[in-house]
């Protein structure tokens, strides 16, 4: 029996283009498509949905044929704690202002890495909120608010 | 002459006090975050984008051009000292520069480098004011057909240059396309996969999409792996090259410039391209081949001219047709569109001051480099001993200050994460991003220009092919592609990107 075997890489790469295509193809068709004279919302986004397809569907072929390096590690630590930090400076920063909500962002991506010492960390964060507050409120003048409602303030 | 009272308007305009002192701002702050291990110009110029938005249009890019200047020169600088490229553009510079470190010359490596940037800068800055003004008269006589076309052509090759598979890159510019397509339709006004958020309904936002997939992947892929780096900080002494290092370093410095003036005007990505050819000619012309790789100053000079001067005529395109040649000029792009001026043959006539100070703040920005960055080498090497663990938290915040100063919108904040987490699960599935990027920034353009130029020839697609520069166009985008799938260039592009790992 042959066994049929994927390179990973190439072969998740392959699989996320058509899942990909498929929600915009999808999408696209609830819009109107029109003709090549006039063309509608849809038309444009399904062509290229459909060719992103196309796409996938070589990549995955090619992913049967040769077997390129391992995927590797990912940084699960980091991709916990990183990508937080902007959506925690996002849901705070109207509520609790600017500082604490930096301090948040700051203080939550500081231990993404394994060698940060919790003390330390708070430190950074401490002296990112107070210089960004002074660089970009008092300096630059971006109209934020320092402390928010939530706060009282 | 015209060309010379041209010039002389934008020196004024970038010699101004202020202007002076936003390039110097912007060149040292690229350098700061340049320096930075395996963080890149790309990388560095999407973090510090938005800083820029507070200024008036020509302050803003004439800073962004300082910014892209340090960043490239910090990159340099971590390629000579501790092996670390940030870009493939500088990798070329990483295999003798690095030598030349370990041997004791990194102040000698780092000064060469500068200089033949310097050199090419200076020379290519001339060829931009040359080219731009004639190549600017051709645009205007572009319709809609023309700048569909163009656009092909420049997405096509933005795949020729990337690296690994060239269906997945392809994939990359349709993916980046799409991505460009969210928000409301223009001539309908219904909004497209907007999944029925509002505040999506102008589009994803251009800096939120680069911050995250090239800033934020970046981060997350530096700390797979946290390992102490190995600084050859007590040896960077002597600045100063030995007489015979000037020597050595004239022709290939000559030879980088041409090479690199002449790809850097390619759409897609010449600079990258640039240094690679101009190492693989050095190392054939020379008569010690076999000293390549081992720290010999033709492998550190030619190549740095010549990503100079490719960095530099890519200006050419952005600045004549409104058409990206890098990821770079990508991000110009979207910052010249935020401070509402439309990119393309307009600019040059409309607002000649911007168009004129631009080009002039390259050659300032460079000698800015050369004048300040080189004595203030030993601050930047003490930098690089800053442990990342402490750097990045500090980068995750002004990305997030960054991308909300914007437009004040919580959910570009979301864009960032989101985007982060893509550009980084591509990354690992060796996808790159330079074309997505590419993709997201002409694909509104790319649309709107085939919706006008197909009602225009109601419905008769052949109006592509039938007008002759779009045609011309069309070939020149087949041609890439054909050549790119050509078994015999594949091996010898594969063998091209193998270098640099």
């Amino acid at each position: 029996m042959k066994s049929v075997s994927i390179d990973p890489a190439n072969g998740a790469a392959g699989a996320l283009f058509i899942a990909i295509g498929a929600v915009f193809a999808f999408q696209a068709f609830g819009l109107e498509l029109g003709t090549t004279f006039r063309m509608g919302p849809g038309y444009f986004p399904l062509v290229l949905s459909l060719i992103l397809i196309f796409l996938g569907c070589i990549v995955l072929v090619q992913a049967t044929q040769v077997q390129g390096e391992p995927i590797g590690a990912f940084a699960w630590r980091g991709m916990l704690l990183i990508l937080p930090a902007p959506i925690i400076f996002g849901l705070t920063v109207r509520g609790l202002g600017f500082v604490p909500a930096l301090f948040l962002a700051a203080l939550i991506a500081a231990f993404a890495s394994t060698r940060m010492r919790p003390l330390m960390a708070v430190v950074l964060a401490i002296a990112v909120s107070l210089f960004s507050a002074l660089v970009f409120i008092k300096g630059l003048g971006l109209p934020f608010r320092l402390f928010g409602p939530w706060l009282g303030y | 002459m015209d060309l010379f009272s041209n010039l002389a308007l934008g020196f004024a305009t970038a010699a101004s006090p202020w202007n002076l002192l936003f390039c110097l701002v912007g060149a040292l702050l690229g350098t700061l975050v340049g320096v930075l291990p395996g963080i890149g110009a790309t990388a560095t110029i999407a973090m510090l984008l938005p800083i820029t938005f507070q200024l008036e249009p020509v302050s803003s890019l004439i800073m962004l051009a300082g910014i892209y200047y340090g960043a490239q020169y910090g990159g340099s600088t971590t390629a000579i000292l501790i092996n670390m490229p940030g870009e493939s553009s500088s990798a070329v510079t990483a295999l003798d520069g690095y030598q030349m470190a370990r041997k004791g010359k990194a102040g000698a490596a780092l000064a060469i480098a500068a200089l033949g940037s310097f050199f090419a800068g200076s020379v290519s800055t001339f060829l931009v004011a040359l080219f731009a003004p004639p190549l600017t008269s051709i645009a205007l006589q572009f319709g809609a057909a023309e700048y569909f076309s163009l656009m092909v052509v420049g997405l096509v090759s933005s795949i020729a240059l990337a690296h690994g598979s060239i269906v997945k890159a392809l994939g990359m510019v349709v993916l980046g396309l799409l991505l460009g397509l969210v928000g409301t339709d223009i001539y309908s006004g219904t909004p497209r996969f907007t999944f029925g958020i509002r505040e999506y309904s102008d589009g994803l936002n251009f800096v939120a999409v680069a911050v995250g997939i090239f800033g934020i992947a970046e981060i997350l892929r530096n700390l797979e792996s946290e390992k102490t780096r190995e600084v050859l900080m007590a040896k960077v002494g002597g600045l100063m090259p030995s007489r015979e290092d000037l020597k050595a370093m004239v022709a290939p410095m000559l030879r980088g410039t041409a090479i690199g003036s002449a790809l850097g005007i390619l759409p897609g990505g010449g600079a990258i391209l640039a240094s690679f050819a101009s190492y693989t000619v050095e190392k054939r012309i020379s008569k010690t081949p076999e000293e390549f790789g081992r720290g010999i100053v033709a492998g550190v000079a030619g190549p740095e001219s010549a990503n100079n001067a490719g960095a530099q005529t890519s200006f050419i395109p952005m600045l004549t047709l409104g058409i990206p040649a890098n990821p770079v000029m990508a991000l110009m792009i979207g910052a010249m569109i935020i401070q509402g001026i439309v990119p393309g043959p307009n600019v040059a006539t409309e607002q000649p001051k911007l168009f004129w100070g631009i080009i002039a703040s390259m050659w300032i920005g460079n000698l800015m480099l050369v004048v300040l960055n080189l004595p203030l080498i030993g601050l930047w090497v003490k930098l690089l001993t800053v442990p990342y663990y402490v750097l990045f938290p500090i980068i995750m915040a002004f990305c997030s200050i960054g991308v909300y100063s914007v437009n004040g919108n919580a959910y570009d904040l979301y864009a960032v994460a989101f985007f982060g987490l893509i550009g980084y699960v591509l990354a690992k599935l060796r996808c790159e991003p330079a074309p997505l990027l590419l993709g997201f920034v002409l694909g509104p353009l790319l649309e709107e220009n085939l919706r006008r130029a197909m009602i225009i020839s109601r419905g008769d697609p052949s109006v592509f092919v039938t007008r002759p520069i779009s045609a011309i166009l069309l070939l020149l985008a087949l041609t890439v592609l054909i050549v790119v799938f050509l078994p015999s260039v594949r091996k010898k592009r594969d063998e091209v990107f193998v270098e640099e790992d």
